[in-house]
This record gives C-alpha cells, structure tokens and sequence, in this order.
C-alpha cells in the first residue's frame, strides 16, 4: 500500500518526466492508429458493401487476436531494427483486425430491404455506402476502433522494451525510477486507456442515439 | 521485473557460425536448447493460461448465473468487467505487485480479469438468446426452475459459451507471455531474453511462432470440442 502512496508522490515530483513520456506514448499510439484506420477502414467498408470478403475478415481477428504484442513487438525489431517505425508497424498489425473484421460486419449485416429501398430510390454503390449503410453499421465500426486504440495505447508500453519512446521506458527500467515510478507509469498507461475508450464511447453516442445499449 | 536467468541467453562467442552472426534462423540452437529453454517454457504457459482460463471460466459462469438470475446486477457486473478490460496488460501487472508481490499470483488475477469480460458478455448473451416459447414450454411441461436451466438453456446457450472459451483461450495464450515482466515464466520469457541480449532472432522467431502455434491448436481444439459437444450447430 505504501508503495502506491509513493506512486503518487512520483507523479507530483516528476510531472515534466511523466507528461513527455505521455506525450510520446500518444505520439506513438496516434501515428499507428491513424495508419491502421487508412489502411482497414476503406477496405472493411468496401468488402462489406460488396460482402465479400468474409474469410479475409474473419480471419484477419481470429489471427490477429493469437498474434501476442510482446511477439508483433520482437518479430518487428529482427526485421526493421530499433527506431520508431519497428514499433509503429507491429502497432499497425496489431490495430488492422478489430478495425478491419467490424467495419467489415458492420456493413455486411446492414438491412437488405433499407439497401434496396436505396438503389431503388437511384443512388450509386458509393452513395448507398456512405448515406445508408455507413451511418446504420457507424457504432459497430466505432466499436471496432475503440477496441483497436486500447490495444494500441497498452501494446506501445511494451514498445520500450524495443527502443520505443512512451511510459513504458519507465515501466520496464525499475532500476531508475524505482517501484513507485513503474506504478505511476502504469498508473498513467491505464488513464490514457480509459481515456481514449470513453472519447470514441462519447463520439458514438453522439453519432448514433439510438444506440446507446450497443457496447 | 524478472529478468529470465539460466542458459537461454545465446554465447555468441562459442555457438556455430550461425549462431555467433546471429542469422535468421540456427536450426541448431533450436536442437541444442529445445530441452533446456524451449519445452520448460511452452509447459509453463501451458500451465498459466490453463490456471486463468479455468478459474475465469469459474468465476465467470458464478456471475453470469447472479447476472441471468437477478438481471439488477447485469449492467454492474458488465460494466467492471469491461473497466478490468481495458487496464493495460503490462500496467496491470505492475500495479498489482504493491499488491500481491512478484508471485504467479500477481500474473494470475491479471490473467483471469482479462477473461471475464469475454466469457461472462457470451454466457449471459448466450442464456438471453434462448427463446421464450422453448422455456415456457419447457416449464409448462413440468420441468422445475432449475430442470429447466440445466436441461433447456444451458444446452441451449452452450454454442456462445464455447466461442467465448475459443476467443478467451486464444487471447490469454496471447497476454501471457507478458508474463516475464512480473515473473520468469512461460514462452515470453525467451523472447524476454533474446530482446535484451543483442536481439537473438532465433528465439525470437521459435518462441514467438511457439506462442501462435499454441493459440491456433487451443482454438482447433475447442472447435472440436464445439462439434462435439453441440453436434446441431454446424456452421
């Protein structure tokens, strides 16, 4: 118990060290976030609205979720070497599945009547997907990337272990910061967690009401 | 933290060619070290994925019986598990060792409070999906209140309740290998060492692709299960 009492008194003589490495730890998660979502979130959309594709989208979260971080991480690091990119592309592995296999079901399950309803009325594929499908399947894809940046900010702590900036530099360094600097760190890993999971819950609140009971 | 000790740390001086130019992957230091490192290692995650996943299991199925019972508690139960859900692995650990110490124990709850989200959201998901008409049927048959649970919707439910297992077992394999942070045990803790000594790729890669391996057989073995046990399921 003391130890966490410590914890606390390590946040408030070390708030410069901690605010940095926060911010490199966001730094690190954003830039991998953000490559995943260009990368998965096109093609899960355009698969589910040609549904097509369901072995791929399946498949991609039955592997991802057996691929562990610490092993993404250490694959990364024989292949690319130390540096920023190593970290970043096992996070890009690492955020693809969720993001791809929802946005993927979410438009894949959409109401067939409503679509047809859609072209009936004459709009094209693209406008069918963006007007119609898109804002029925937006909490389901907003699931998917809510699960994907709390990998993402949970797996860039085991990024130091390679070289990576972030809290988890002082996690995995007790021998500096001591205990109570390890538990601060982790401390403010889980914030973070929490944070981004109760904006992108917030944002799907607002995008779609009616579905609040959807987790 | 436990740094992994003993004889996984490669000699790069006295090894083969391939082991001191560290190549991409030395056949024989797998051979060499298959009974001193590798197969302890895959036996220990064994051990602490099965420990978490059954004692999760337990603990999960208690509270979904509390939660399908007394629907009150659902939305509380839903709502820490999904809180326990979302603490990073490595920062959990770290947080419980104040706790509980460097102790399997520390690994252990960790483990476990990452399963009961994914097992107890298909169980009661799994239970909330058997159709009235059946249960009413079955209790107009005169089945009693608890014949009816084990007879009707337990069986009923029991196809979400194995993918929950599926998808709990897969990624408790997958979370235990942090494991060598807090103690020296399991297929991280090769991987663990090969980081810190000069980036040893062979065991990395062996180690890393021993991890995946075990996560894709415990997924193929509960499919099977799956069949057997629920034969009017084919999907």
């Amino acid at each position: 118990m003391k130890t966490f009492v410590d914890a606390f008194r390590f946040m408030a003589d070390n708030p410069h060290l901690l605010l940095e490495k926060t911010g490199e730890h966001l730094e690190l998660s954003g830039a991998a976030l953000g490559i995943a979502l260009v990368l998965a979130l096109p093609l899960g959309l355009w698969l589910g609205h040609l549904h097509r594709g369901l072995f791929l989208a399946a498949g991609v979260s039955n592997v991802g979720r057996a691929l562990p971080s610490l092993v993404l991480i250490a694959f990364g690091l024989t292949i690319f070497g130390v540096g920023f990119w190593n970290n970043t592309a096992a996070l890009v592995v690492l955020a693809i599945p969720p993001i791809l296999t929802n946005a993927y079901f979410a438009i894949d399950t959409c109401d067939r009547d409503v679509v047809d309803a859609a072209r009936g009325m004459g709009m094209t594929g693209m406008q069918v997907l963006l007007r119609v499908e898109l804002p029925l399947g937006l909490p389901f894809v907003l699931a998917g990337i809510r699960v994907a940046s709390i990998f993402v900010i949970a797996t860039a702590t085991i990024a130091a272990v390679a070289g990576g900036g972030g809290l988890g530099q002082i996690i995995v360094n007790q021998a500096s910061y001591g205990l109570s600097g390890v538990v601060a760190a982790s401390l403010c890993v889980s914030v973070l967690a929490f944070a981004a999971a109760g904006i992108l819950t917030l944002v799907r609140r607002t995008a779609s009401p009616s579905h609040e009971s959807l987790t | 933290m436990t740094v992994a000790s003993g004889p996984v740390i490669p000699n790069f001086g006295s090894g083969s060619s391939c082991e001191v130019n560290n190549g991409w992957f030395c056949t024989d230091w797998v051979r060499q070290h298959w009974a001193d490192t590798l197969q302890p290692a895959l036996f220990q995650h064994i051990e602490l994925a099965a420990i978490a996943i059954g004692i999760g299991f337990a603990i999960a199925f208690l509270l979904a019986l509390v939660g399908f019972r007394f629907r009150l508690v659902d939305p509380p139960i839903g709502i820490i598990s999904d809180f326990l859900y979302t603490i990073p692995s490595l920062a959990l650990f770290q947080i419980l060792v104040p706790f509980t110490g460097i102790t399997l124990l520390t690994v252990e709850i960790a483990l476990v409070s990452y399963t009961l989200l994914i097992l107890y959201r298909n169980m009661i998901e799994g239970l909330h999906a058997v159709p009235v008409e059946v249960v009413d049927a079955a209790r107009g048959s005169g089945f009693t209140r608890i014949q009816t649970f084990t007879r009707v919707e337990l069986p009923l439910a029991l196809p979400a309740i194995l993918t929950g297992l599926r998808v709990a077992t897969v990624s408790t394999i997958s979370i235990a290998t942090i494991a060598p942070f807090v103690i020296a045990k399991g297929l991280g803790q090769p991987i663990y060492a090969a980081l810190s000594e000069d980036v040893f790729k062979t065991e990395i890669f062996v180690a890393g692709g021993m991890v995946i391996a075990l996560a894709l057989v415990a997924d193929g073995l509960i499919v099977l299960l799956q069949r057997g046990l629920t034969p009017w399921v084919r999907a």
